[in-house]
């Protein structure tokens, strides 16, 4: 028998999509998962169907972390959302490669689509530690006291992310919640959630504390539900909402008055505002006499 | 209080207001009748006597009220800035010159003592409109980008604990921002927003600009509705808050809602303990506890609990509870039946959960509504009287041993209001009000309020900032 | 009656050594002075009317410290202010006597005679009043001279310098050493509060002027810029109750200088009543150190009486 010398081509390893949730990456508690294609209906990749219990562990992590993040100084969140860009950088091409899947974009516009989701990525940086000062500042009371406004981070915040732009829309909504000190439960876009799942791989490896960002895939709406219901969630982004769903989830929300952040058309080719800041952000003010140095004075 | 030195009866006259024996809606400039003829009668909590009987403002007159203010928008929000300061410094201005008479009326609707409605309802008041008028021409270096616009027709549902103050509260930075408006009073207190609409007569201001609809929820609810509504500002209990956060769901109505509050108030074995026990006693008893932000919940460090329960109790005894109109009045009396029935029987519950209940000797009228200063020992987070709010004049003591064990307790509940902490140690007083979820956190004082400062609640407290320059936030389409 | 032994027993024998003295002063809860300053404005928005008025004004003139403390006095001029606190009012004499007359060492003879069988109590400055710069033997003698001619109360000043130095052992052996010389006569210990500066200052000072043994705290010697005032009388007046709550021990309060008007007066005294209580409503328990303050409680009591404004020609000039 003569060997006759084929030339095989190597076999790929394909990467089996996971969730993100207190830094560990789980398969969905329910076991199941569902078919991602790309815009042509190809077979992409099987992602996690999350489950309501999926979305109470995350909500778990979140909180969790919570008081770390929020604790740690603006100066070190801006380093950690710098060091996220610094490690997207060295996996652009996964990215770029992902996102013209996701989104049917050739290669040069998906390089620039996740350019500009790098870029968000410092852009937001910056702001960890100038935004108290922006929104903050002390008020001139009339009489002996002090006092100062802080803006505060308002807690967990749930994120549905954009249903179209799979990641630069998905950057920026998570970017401007976690740059202010709140945690963050991801709900991917539905239809591609494979940059959102790539992305915890690169939060993980960021420096970003476990469960600061979660990252659930799955039915927007099934996930959603329980989201917008559950007690221990703050604030709800509803980016990735239609109509009907923002309206549902909004009545929800408001069992434990939710900050709700409505959908509305966004540009997320432009530079951002600072509103979605601001819109997880709590004002506090705290209040001290002042008065004179000595007992000079008399009160009337 | 027994005492050699008795005060004898310092009356504030009640001549200074009159009262016309029946009010009606205030639409578009114009004092008219509910479309429907429907009245209700408002009442002196310290007399129950009938003050003046006031049109009833049904879905109608919502209607109209909004369309009017609808169509004083256009002019409104396309005058200069300085136009409409120049209105706000007069109403502020009026104000002042009426103060007296106002302090009187409030105090004889709402049951509060003439000392609080004379010496820091009103004063606050026209502080309001003044700090507000002086945004109207500067919207532009507010922060908010360039010609920032107003939402449009705001419809505003205030209480009755401060009720001109609230009004205030509302109206002063919606219409310096350009907004119209469409207030409804408290069903108990509607007497202070109609002389207001008087106020705006007298100042000039355009007819549709305020419009004020007395009435009950259900008109509080319909004005909420209102399809033609751009702007939703309540301040009010967090039940109902919940109910308009979900009537607006799905709306483009922007919101704004300044709910509930157990707040706490943190003692620490280094405080400055003469000044925490007025603190305390301010704080619960300021409006017979009937504020959003009252400190109903005394969290004491162990250590020094009898010796601040002592000087508390004592204090406590030295209270003058009686006619609010009296000048040495410090505790009025509660603002309606209904109130009065809730604080009596959470105070019930209280007792029926094994807390220890304590009050000064304290004589009652006979007639009108009223409740003692009350204090409560004994009591655990596990306790209704320390998760629900009373609104009243109850205080809840707890104790703690650690600043970690005060900051878990103040913050174990689910509103966030306000707080307080008394200490003289500057760094635990930073560190501690960095760690509490409330919007106000009062050190070494307490019940403080001022116009330049945003004011607030986190968790189900509401959302949304009033007062400084935040709470024009609130008013602008950004 | 409590003495200062079992005071002593009762705070744990905190004078022992100047380091557990200072440390005790200094374990004092602390003062917020914006605190303690809005309580005394509210406080000062009390209105007291007609019954009450009546009562406070007499009440009011009982507790005058009828005060003449200028170098140029002479027995003319303290004879004359002797008549005065036994008649303050010539044309009623249902007027009450003052408490007291307060007057230099030199002076006490002469103010002796002229309140004698009246009850007036004299008083007198002594301890190198006002600035209190002598050394502790001429002090004492200042006061044994005030004592030997006949005075009911010694008004002693502290030595600021050696508190604000913190040597509060010194200034304690002071006033035990004046309390010591006194004899019977009651002592009023002044700690100019005006330089002591701070409320922490004040509380700390009255602490230790009750642990020595003061009869009455003092504020002031009516010679410097600030004198007393609402906000340092009060927290006066809780030293005071604490004392008593914690000793048995009761004290007096005395505020001296700046206090004019009866308006300001009846302040004080509803400080007085919603402080410390009405066990001080009694001039054994509380002063006015003043002068000018006297005649205008008589025309505020004649108006009441008369109910027409009264004028300074129908008070007599002291």
């Amino acid at each position: 028998m003569s060997e006759k010398s084929e030339k095989i081509e190597r076999l790929s390893v394909f990467k089996t999509y996971k969730l993100y949730v207190g830094g560990k990456f789980p398969r969905s508690e329910s076991g199941r998962v569902y078919e991602v294609t790309d815009s042509k209906s190809n077979w992409l990749a099987n992602a996690p169907l999350a489950s309501r219990k999926d979305a109470r562990d995350a909500v778990v992590a979140a909180r969790k972390a919570f008081g770390g993040w929020s604790g740690a100084t603006a100066y070190n969140r801006g380093q950690i959302l710098y060091r996220i860009a610094e490690m997207l950088e060295g996996r652009k091409d996964q990215f770029v490669r992902e996102v013209a899947d996701a989104e049917g974009l050739s290669k040069s516009k998906a390089a620039a689509v996740v350019d500009a989701a790098i870029d968000r990525w410092v852009w937001y940086a910056g702001w960890t530690d100038k935004i108290a000062q922006v929104v903050g500042g002390g008020n001139p009371v009339a009489g002996p006291f002090f006092n100062l406004s802080t803006p505060e981070p308002t807690g967990v915040v749930v994120v549905l992310a954009p249903q179209e732009s799979s990641f630069l829309g998905l950057v920026s909504v998570i970017a401007p919640v976690i740059a202010t000190g709140n945690t963050a439960i991801v709900v991917a876009s539905e239809k591609s959630p494979l940059p959102a799942l790539s992305l915890g791989e690169v939060l993980a490896t960021s420096d970003l504390p476990g469960g600061v960002v979660n990252v659930l895939s799955g039915r927007t709406a099934e996930i959603a539900a329980p989201l917008a219901a559950h007690q221990d969630v703050n604030a709800i982004d509803l980016a990735g909402a239609d109509d009907v769903l923002a309206k549902e989830l909004e009545i929800a929300a408001a069992d434990n008055l939710k900050r709700v952040l409505r959908p509305q058309p966004v540009d997320y080719s432009a530079t951002p505002g600072i509103e979605r800041l601001t819109a997880f952000l709590e004002t506090k003010t705290v209040w001290h006499p002042t008065g004179s140095l000595g007992a000079s004075g008399s009160s009337y | 209080m027994a005492s050699a030195f008795e005060y004898a009866p310092a009356p504030e006259s009640r001549s200074v207001v009159d009262i016309a024996p029946s009010y009606g809606l205030f639409i578009d400039g114009e004092f008219t009748e509910a479309a429907d003829g429907k009245v209700f009668k408002t009442v002196s909590p310290s007399t129950e006597e009938v003050l003046s009987e006031v049109a009833q403002a049904g879905t109608e007159d919502v209607d109209r009220a909004v369309k009017a203010a609808r169509k004083a928008f256009e002019k409104w929000s396309a005058l200069p800035g300085s136009e409409r300061a120049k209105y706000l410094f007069r109403i502020a201005r009026i104000i002042q010159e009426r103060s007296r008479e106002l302090a009187v009326l409030e105090t004889l609707d709402n049951g509060k003592p003439i000392k609080e409605t004379r010496d820091a309802d009103l004063p606050l008041v026209a502080a309001h409109f003044f700090y507000y008028a002086g945004w109207a021409d500067k919207l532009d270096h507010a922060g908010f980008g360039a010609n920032p616009r107003p939402l449009g027709v705001a419809g505003q549902v205030i209480p009755w604990n401060f009720p001109l103050l609230m009004l205030a509260w509302k109206i002063a930075p919606a219409l310096a921002t350009g907004n119209t408006v469409v207030l409804k009073p408290a069903e108990t207190t509607p007497l202070s927003a109609l002389f207001f609409a008087d106020i705006c007569r007298q100042a000039g201001l355009p007819k549709g600009v305020v419009n004020i609809l007395p009435g009950y929820g259900d008109t509080g609810a319909a004005l909420v509705e209102h399809p033609d509504v751009n702007k939703v500002a309540f301040t009010g209990s967090t039940a109902v808050g919940k109910a308009i956060a979900r009537q607006v769901a799905g709306t483009s109505k922007k919101v704004t809602l300044e709910l509930g509050g157990k707040g706490a108030n943190i003692v620490f074995d280094d405080a400055p303990i003469d000044q925490a026990v007025e603190g305390v006693v301010s704080g619960i008893f300021f409006n017979q506890g009937q504020v959003c932000c009252a400190g109903s919940r005394l969290l004491v460090q162990e250590s020094i609990q009898d010796e601040l329960l002592d000087s508390l109790k004592r204090r406590l005894s030295t209270l003058r509870l009686g006619d609010p109109l009296d000048k040495n009045t410090d505790i009025g009396a509660i603002n309606s039946a209904e109130q009065l029935s809730r604080i009596t029987s959470l105070v019930e519950q209280g007792e029926a959960e094994g807390a220890e209940r304590w009050s000064p000797a304290c004589e009652l009228p006979s007639s009108g509504y009223w409740f003692a200063p009350t204090l409560f020992t004994n009591v655990t987070q596990a306790h209704t009287i320390a998760r629900d709010e009373i609104f009243g004049p109850v205080l809840s003591v707890l104790t703690f041993r650690t600043p970690d064990e005060a900051v878990a307790k103040a913050n174990n509940s689910q509103y966030g209001l306000s707080a307080g902490i008394w200490t003289e140690k500057g760094s635990r007083i930073l560190a501690v009000a960095s760690k509490l979820r409330a919007g106000v956190i009062w050190s070494n004082t307490f019940n403080k309020f001022d116009p330049t400062s945003p004011f607030g609640g986190y968790k189900e407290s509401g959302f949304g900032r009033e007062g400084g320059r935040h709470g024009l936030e609130a008013y602008l389409d950004v | 009656m409590p003495t200062i032994a079992s005071a002593a027993h009762a705070l744990g024998d905190v004078t022992a050594s100047d380091s557990m003295l200072r440390r005790f002063l200094h374990g004092l809860p602390g003062v917020d002075a914006v605190g303690l300053e809005a309580r005394a404005a509210s406080l000062g928005t009390r209105s007291i009317k007609t019954t009450a008025k009546a009562y406070a004004i007499d009440l009011a003139i009982s507790m005058v410290d009828l005060t003449t403390l200028e170098g140029a006095d002479t027995p003319g001029k303290v004879r004359a202010l002797g008549a005065k606190a036994v008649h303050p009012d010539p044309t009623d004499r249902t007027t009450p006597t003052t408490a007291a007359v307060c007057v230099y060492p030199d002076m006490v003879a002469v103010a002796k005679e002229a309140v004698a069988g009246s009850g007036v109590k004299v008083a007198s400055v002594a301890t190198a009043f006002p600035a209190g710069r002598a050394a502790l033997d001429v002090k004492l003698a200042d006061v044994r001279d005030a004592v030997a001619a006949g005075a009911d109360e010694i008004d002693m000043v502290i030595d600021r310098g050696a508190f604000l130095a913190g040597h509060y052992m010194k200034v304690y052996d002071e006033i035990v050493a004046v309390k010591e010389a006194s004899g019977a006569a009651r002592l009023k210990v002044i700690f100019e509060t005006g330089e002591l500066s701070t409320y922490d200052n004040i509380r700390r000072a009255s602490w230790l002027g009750m642990l020595a043994g003061a009869d009455f705290i003092k504020t002031s010697t009516g010679k410097v810029a600030v004198n007393a005032t609402p906000a340092n009388t009060l927290l006066m007046l809780e030293a005071v109750r604490d004392f008593r709550a914690q000793t048995g021990i009761q004290v007096g309060v005395k505020p001296a200088g700046g206090i004019r008007t009866t308006k300001d007066a009846i302040k004080f005294l509803v400080l007085v009543n919603e402080t410390a209580g009405e066990d001080w409503l009694d001039n054994h328990w509380f002063r006015f150190g003043a002068s000018s303050l006297l005649n205008d409680l008589l025309m505020q009591r004649q108006k009441l009486a008369t109910g027409r404004y009264s004028g300074p020609d129908y008070v007599t000039v002291d």
